[in-house]
């Protein structure tokens, strides 16, 4: 089963909405049964170990579907997104969300 | 904790992005929108456009919009004063962008978030502290709480909806 980890900081208000829009969106690829694990990012120290650049940011297997700008500093943040019709938002556009997780969940998964 | 909504405001004087200092207070406005946001918080950023009508469209009508930024911009570099300046001279504010380094006034008026929004009526009593709107997302809404309560003002009536929930981005605190 693959990894899937909604790293947060509560400072920021949007992990829910991500968390719901995640959940919508493995539940319409037909993977309700996924699960996901909260992380939170408490201090400076764990956002720079977990290279984490703003809440929240999603990771598949350790890997950032939604990858930030690589000169991206790590820190206790809101994270910014694009939908895809180019507004500014707190969370991912859940088309990009549905695309990540067909990209990167293993094969063996999407096929089950 | 915020300033109360009919208390006076608390005054400041901030330099905007050429150091120029802008007070509070100008003597003539017939209202004040005061606005705590940043320049990296996709709360503020989502609304900002809208937040920019409303200092273009109240213009005429005596009110003076003044956007501040408190965050700490040592371990925030996006929100540092060149940042800032970067989006002024993009044409991205409608009105000055002050900054708020020692965090004092941010402080004073209890903000919290990013944006915060505040008007002020002549007398320079608060008289409506929250969000611009109800949704972030919802642009068609175009600070609708925030004009109800301007034309509420300037029509010297009380303000309907006096308080709303403020919603974004914590203010990054100096540690």
């Amino acid at each position: 089963m693959p990894t899937i980890e909604l790293l947060y900081w509560d400072g920021c208000p949007s992990h829910p909405e991500a968390l719901r829009d995640l959940r919508g969106a493995l539940d319409e690829l037909g993977h309700p049964e996924l699960e996901v694990a909260l992380v939170e990012i408490v201090t400076e120290e764990q956002a720079t170990e977990q290279a984490f650049v703003g809440s929240p940011t999603l990771r598949i297997d350790g890997v950032d579907p939604l990858p930030p700008p690589a000169d991206e500093p790590p820190s206790l943040t809101c994270r910014v997104y694009r939908l895809r019709d180019g507004r500014y938002s707190p969370t991912p556009d859940p088309a990009d969300l549905r695309d990540a997780l067909r990209r990167l969940l293993p094969t063996s998964i999407q096929e089950a | 904790m915020s300033v109360a909504i009919g208390a006076p405001a608390p005054t400041f004087t901030l330099p905007d992005t050429d150091g120029t200092p802008t007070p509070l207070h100008n003597g003539d406005s017939a209202a004040t929108v005061v606005v705590f946001t940043c320049n990296h918080c996709p709360y503020a950023l989502a609304w900002h456009n809208r937040l920019q009508a409303v200092a273009r469209d109240y213009l005429p009508r005596g009110v003076r919009v003044l956007q501040i930024n408190a965050n700490d911009a040592e371990r925030y570099p996006h929100d540092s004063p060149a940042a800032m300046a970067e989006r002024v001279n993009a044409g991205e504010f409608a009105g000055p962008y002050l900054h708020d380094s020692s965090q004092e006034v941010a402080r004073a008026w209890g903000a919290a978030v990013t944006p915060d929004v505040y008007v002020l009526d002549s007398e320079g009593e608060i008289v409506y502290h929250g969000a611009p709107d109800a949704d972030h997302t919802d642009e068609s809404l175009d600070a609708e709480w925030l004009r109800e309560a301007l034309d509420d003002v300037l029509a010297e009536r009380p303000v309907a909806r006096a308080e709303t929930t403020p919603v974004g981005c914590s203010i990054k605190w100096l540690s």
